[in-house]
C-alpha cells in the first residue's frame, strides 16, 4: 500500500518546566511521518513522551524547537495555530469520560460540531451517525452522561470527537481501565471506523499485545526520543531490542523467540495469536502430525 | 498556563532554610509579619526587607521563582497603589480634574507596595521550602494546646493536609480538562465576556464531578486503613528542635528588635 504522510514532525523538541528545578525534556528531537489511511500505534513507557508528542499534533502544545506539518502545511506558520486544525485533527484524551459535562448525551456529542459552527441539521446528522456507530441508542442520547456505565461513557466521549469528522483521529490509551471485552469492542470499533471512513488513526498505548493486533504501523518511543517507526511486522522482528529497552513484547513473540533458540525455525515473523495457531498447526502436520493441537 | 501558579508550591532542596524545623519556620514567618506591620518608616521596613532577601538567598532558589509568586497578585498591588496615591491627604504635587496626587500619597503607596510584596515573597519562602505535609504537622503541633479547649485540632490539620495535597492534583486535572475541551474546539481566549464565561462551564462541571469522585475514593481508602481521628496516632517522622532552629529564631528576633529600634529613632 503506497500512501503519503498526512502528518509530519521535524526535529520536534519540548521541555517541561523550563527554568525550574523540575526541568525535563519530554520530547527530544523527534522526526516522523504518519502514513495516511492506516492505524499507527505509538508505544512507550509511562513518561516516554507519548502523550506530550500527540498534543503537538493538534497544536495544544507549541514545540520549543522543530516543526509540525499537517497535510503539508506548517501548523504554526504564522506564529498562530492553523485555523480549524483542531477539527481536522481529533484528539481523544486518556479517560475521556472525565470531560463529559452536558446534561444529555446528545448535547455532549454535539459540543464539538457546535464549536465548528455547523448548521443545526448537520449537527443532528453527525451526532446520530457517531452515536449509532458507537452503539449508543437513541434512548441513551436523551439520558444524562453521568448515569451511564464506565464503558458507555468512554464510547460517548470518543463519539464526541468522531462527530467532528476529523481527518486524523488520535486516541490516547482508548482502552485504559476497560475489561478485556470492553477493550476488544473499543479497538474493533476504531478499526472499522478507520476502514469505513478512510480516516487516519493514531493510537497511543503501552500494550504491545493490542498494538500487534490492531496497528498497521508502530512508533516506539523511549525516553522522549524516537526508538523506531516501521510497519508492525518489521517492528516486531526486532522484539529482542524492544525488550531490551524494557518494553513488553507480545507474549506470543516471546514464545517464538524461545522456540527459535531451540532451533525450531519459522520463516515468518509471528506476533499475533491467530497467526501463531495457523503456523504451529502447519508445522506439526509437516512433522508427521501425530500430536493433537 | 495554570501550571505557572507557584503560590504554595514546594520546591525540594537541601539548603539551611529547607532543613529548619517547619514549626520554627512558621513562627519566624509570623515574626517577619510582625516586623512588616510594626515598621512605620522606610528605614525600619528596609530592615524587614533585608531579612527577607537574606532568607531568600539562603534558600538557593532562583530569583525568578520570587517574581513568579508575585505575578498572580499584580492586580491587587496595582489597586493598592492607586488607592493610596489618589486618596491621601497632604501637599498636592499634581492635579488633574478631580484627581489629585499628594506627596504623602506617593510615599504611602510606595510603602504599602513594599509591605505587600515583602509579605508575599516572605511567606513564599516558607511554602517553597516546606513540604505541605511538614507544614500541616507543624500547624497541628503549634495548635495542640487548643485541644484542651475541645477544638478539633487534628481534624482541622487533616483537612488542611488533604486540601493542600489536592491543589496540584486539581490544577493538573483542570489543565487536562481544558486541553480536552480545546481539542473539541472550545475557545477560551476569544469572544465576548458572556461567551467566555459560558466557555468555562465545560471545565467546571467535569472538575466538580472529579473532585467529588476523588473525595469519595479518599474517604473510602482512609476507612479501609482504619482511620478514626487523631487519638493515639503516631508520626512516621518526628521532628526535634536543633541548634540551627534556635539560631534562626534568634536572628529573626534581632531583626524585629532592629525594626522597632529604627521606628523609635527615626520617628
Amino acid at each position: 500500500m503506497k500512501s503519503v504522510g498526512i502528518l509530519k514532525t521535524q526535529n520536534l523538541t519540548y521541555v517541561y518546566g523550563k527554568g525550574t528545578p523540575f526541568e525535563r525534556k519530554a520530547v527530544d528531537n523527534v522526526s516522523l511521518s504518519i502514513k495516511k489511511g492506516v492505524i499507527t500505534g505509538i508505544i512507550g513507557h509511562t513518561g516516554s513522551g507519548k502523550s506530550t508528542l500527540i498534543q503537538h499534533f493538534n497544536g495544544l502544545i507549541k514545540p520549543d524547537e522543530g516543526k509540525v506539518f499537517f497535510d503539508g502545511n506548517d501548523i504554526w506558520e504564522k506564529g498562530k495555530i492553523m485555523p480549524g486544525l483542531r477539527f481536522r485533527v481529533g484528539l481523544v484524551f486518556q479517560y475521556p469520560e472525565y470531560q463529559l459535562f452536558e446534561d444529555t448525551v446528545y448535547k455532549d456529542i454535539a459540543y464539538g460540531p457546535k464549536n465548528m459552527k455547523l448548521p443545526a441539521n448537520e449537527i443532528k446528522e453527525r451526532v446520530h451517525e457517531a452515536a449509532s456507530f458507537f452503539g449508543i441508542s437513541p434512548d441513551m442520547l436523551r439520558r444524562s452522561p453521568f448515569e451511564l456505565s464506565g464503558g458507555q461513557k468512554r464510547r460517548v466521549a470518543i463519539a464526541g470527537v468522531m462527530a467532528m469528522r476529523p481527518e486524523l483521529l488520535i486516541l490516547d490509551e482508548p482502552a485504559a481501565g476497560l475489561d478485556p471485552i470492553g477493550r476488544k469492542t473499543v479497538f474493533g470499533l476504531i478499526r472499522s471506523y478507520c476502514i469505513r471512513t478512510g480516516c487516519t488513526v493514531i493510537i497511543v498505548s503501552h500494550s504491545m499485545e493490542d498494538m500487534a493486533e490492531y496497528a498497521d504501523r508502530i512508533v516506539v518511543m523511549n525516553q522522549g526520543g524516537l526508538f523506531c517507526h516501521d510497519d508492525t511486522p518489521v517492528v516486531f522482528s526486532r522484539a529482542d531490542e524492544i525488550a531490551a529497552i524494557g518494553l513488553d513484547v507480545p507474549q506470543i513473540s516471546k514464545v517464538f523467540s524461545l522456540l527459535r533458540k531451540k532451533d525450531i525455525m519459522f520463516d515468518e515473523n509471528i506476533y499475533t495469536v491467530e497467526k501463531a495457531k495457523e503456523i504451529i498447526k502447519e508445522y506439526l502436520s509437516r512433522k508427521g502430525g501425530a500430536e493433537d493441537c | 498556563m495554570l501550571k505557572d501558579i507557584t503560590l504554595g508550591q514546594y520546591f525540594p532542596g537541601n539548603s539551611i532554610v529547607h532543613r529548619l524545623d517547619a514549626g520554627v519556620k512558621i513562627i519566624i514567618t509570623m515574626v517577619f509579619v510582625v516586623m512588616l506591620f510594626t515598621a512605620d518608616t522606610f528605614v525600619s521596613i528596609s530592615a524587614g526587607v533585608l531579612f527577607m532577601v537574606m532568607s531568600y538567598l539562603l534558600t538557593r532558589l532562583t530569583p525568578s521563582l520570587m517574581l513568579k509568586s508575585l505575578r498572580p497578585v499584580v492586580p491587587i498591588l496595582i489597586i493598592t497603589a492607586l488607592l493610596n496615591v489618589f486618596f491621601y491627604e497632604g501637599d498636592v504635587v499634581f492635579r488633574l480634574w478631580f484627581l489629585k496626587i499628594t506627596d504623602d500619597g506617593l510615599k504611602n503607596a510606595a510603602f504599602m507596595l513594599i509591605r505587600v510584596v515583602s509579605l508575599i515573597v516572605g511567606s513564599s519562602v516558607l511554602t517553597y521550602t516546606t513540604s505541605p505535609i511538614e507544614l500541616t504537622h507543624a500547624i497541628e503541633k503549634l495548635l495542640s494546646p487548643l485541644k484542651k479547649l475541645k477544638l478539633p485540632v487534628h481534624e482541622l490539620a487533616m483537612m488542611m493536609t488533604i486540601a493542600l495535597r489536592f491543589v496540584p492534583t486539581l490544577i493538573e486535572e483542570t489543565d487536562k480538562i481544558i486541553s480536552a475541551q480545546k481539542a473539541r474546539g472550545a475557545d477560551f481566549e476569544n469572544g465576548s465576556l458572556r461567551e467566555r464565561a459560558g466557555a468555562i462551564v465545560p471545565v467546571i462541571v467535569p472538575l466538580f464531578v472529579s473532585a467529588f469522585r476523588r473525595a469519595e475514593e479518599l474517604a473510602l481508602a482512609m476507612e479501609c486503613r482504619c482511620y478514626r481521628g487523631g487519638d493515639g496516632r503516631t508520626r512516621m517522622r518526628t521532628s526535634h528542635i536543633k541548634p540551627s532552629d534556635i539560631a534562626a529564631f534568634g536572628v529573626s528576633l534581632i531583626f524585629l528588635a532592629a525594626v522597632i529600634a529604627a521606628d523609635i529613632i527615626f520617628k
